[in-house]
């Protein structure tokens, strides 16, 4: 039952425009307002794919271990400064160095942990393969730390006066912020831990619907969404716990003491 | 105990010489905003002087495990905060804070007596008023047995009557077991009544 995916012709996604013009002309008649913000979207996203298409064609086409390997660091840079972009605030330098090492070696021990032991792709850097499964892994990770940082930020900035009344105690800087830390992460894997619980019954995955429509059977599809989905939870787990515990190190000075500007 | 020299802290706080005697009771007096709370920060090493020397016990401070020193000089603040839970919890957490043992029931029901507070040690914390969490705080403090305690404003919250009666309490508490206490009051006469040395800080200096 595995069959080739209907080809859409360019004309026929032309068509698809239509439904732009749909909201364009709702927010113009009743003055919600944003229409440039609405065309940049739906500009920068025809634009970004179809760079992304051809990229990935040439790529594919080209199988080069140099490759894959850039792909990955330009989504691993794009996505860092994702995260600098999400935050609430100014961050510190050495708070932002955390996040791109959490980030970068958080998800490079799970993709290559989940490309090599669980998926098996041969050579190991087959591209088809491991560039869109890294994307997904990076980008949840990146969803993740984006949501542990800013809980790791406001919860020092909330609780300054609690954790100063610790300190003077006498306590040990990283027992005084345990429960900020341990919420933070919490935060952060909870939107994963929440996709699972949906999934399949609220949703059909977005993997799981592409591989359906390119031919996959249904099982098939389900054992890598599976796979996927414990490739996504281990990679968040890593990079939010590295980034919560090492992160929050820097929020204190070799004195021990409480450093916020 | 403690020797200052030379110290100086951004332009909040600029002292020459002071030397705070052992097993005394020192009040600190002077306007708002001349640098009390700051002073007291210095002593546990919850801040750090910019230049000059600080000495606890013959020894600079900057050479104490921070954490170390401030469980041997423990601090209450201005506003304390009061965790969340029980009265009960309060004085669990803080041992735990401490990496201390839990007390017996006992302990905390008596450091209650002490600073007259009349609860249940598991009434909800969170409810106390503004003067009776200030009381609880300071229980908190003297569960710790430090050696020296820095109290800031430790009966802002009063009532007169009950001011005179905890600060006399704490007193008695540091006379009896030799311990060494240095307290920023806003009243004269506490002072007069109560410190063996009293020290001005009026613009960061000691006047
Ligand atoms: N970390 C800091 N950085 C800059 N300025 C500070 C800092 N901490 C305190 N100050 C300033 O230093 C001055 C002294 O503050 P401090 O809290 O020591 O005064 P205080 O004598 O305790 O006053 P009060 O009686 O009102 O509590 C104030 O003007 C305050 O704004
Ligand atoms: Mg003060």
């Amino acid at each position: 039952m595995e069959n080739e995916a209907i080809n859409i012709e360019i004309m026929q996604l032309v068509f698809a425009y239509i439904f732009v013009l749909i909201l364009l002309t709702i927010v113009k008649k009743k003055d919600i307002g944003h229409q440039g913000e609405i065309l940049l979207a739906s500009f920068r996203m025809t634009v970004q794919l179809v760079a992304v298409g051809f990229v990935l064609d040439y790529v594919f086409a080209n199988q080069n271990p140099f490759f894959s390997i850039g792909v990955l660091l330009i989504m691993e840079v794009f996505a860092i400064y994702n995260i600098y972009g999400r935050v609430q605030g100014e961050i510190s330098s050495s708070l932002k160095k955390i996040i791109a090492i959490s980030m970068f070696s958080g998800t490079s021990i799970s993709i290559f942990f989940f490309l090599l032991i669980i998926i098996q792709i041969e050579p190991w850097y087959r591209a088809d393969y491991f560039i869109p499964l890294s994307g997904m892994l990076i980008g949840n990770s990146m969803t993740g730390i984006s949501l542990g940082v800013n809980h790791l930020v406001n919860g020092f900035k909330d609780n300054k006066k609690l954790i100063e009344n610790y300190l003077m105690l006498g306590a040990e800087p990283l027992l005084a912020v345990k429960r900020i830390t341990n919420r933070a992460f919490y935060n952060a894997v909870l939107p994963t831990i929440n996709s699972m619980m949906g999934m399949g019954i609220v949703f059909l995955p977005g993997m799981m619907t592409g591989q359906i429509l390119a031919g996959a059977s249904p099982i098939t599809a389900i054992k890598y969404q599976i796979a996927i989905m414990m490739g996504i939870l281990g990679s968040v787990t890593l990079t939010v716990y590295f980034m919560v515990n090492k992160g929050s190190e820097t929020f204190f000075n070799e004195r021990k003491q409480i450093n916020l500007e | 105990m403690f020797k200052l020299e030379n110290v100086k802290f951004k332009d909040i706080i600029e002292i020459n010489e002071l030397k705070i005697e052992d097993n005394l009771v020192t009040a600190v007096l002077g306007p708002s905003g001349g640098g009390k709370t700051t002073f007291l920060k210095l002593l546990n090493n919850m801040i750090s002087a910019d230049t000059g020397k600080i000495y606890y016990k013959n020894r600079l401070i900057e050479d104490y495990d921070p954490v170390k020193l401030r469980r041997k000089v423990v601090m209450l603040p201005q506003d304390p905060q009061i965790f969340k839970g029980s009265i009960a919890d309060n004085f669990k957490f803080t041992e735990e804070l401490t990496a201390k043992k839990y007390s017996d029931d006992e302990v905390y029901k008596e450091l209650l007596k002490k600073v007259s507070l009349d609860k249940n040690l598991f009434d909800a914390a969170e409810k106390l008023s503004g003067g009776e969490r200030q009381r609880l705080a300071l229980a908190r403090v003297m569960l710790l047995e430090p050696d020296t305690l820095l109290l800031d404003e430790p009966s802002s919250s009063l009532d007169l009557e009950t001011e005179e009666k905890i600060i006399d309490m704490v007193v008695k508490y540091a006379r009896n077991n030799c311990r060494t206490m240095i307290m920023v009051t806003h009243s004269p006469d506490i002072a007069d009544e109560f410190a063996d040395r009293i020290i001005n800080i009026e613009k960061g200096k000691i006047v």
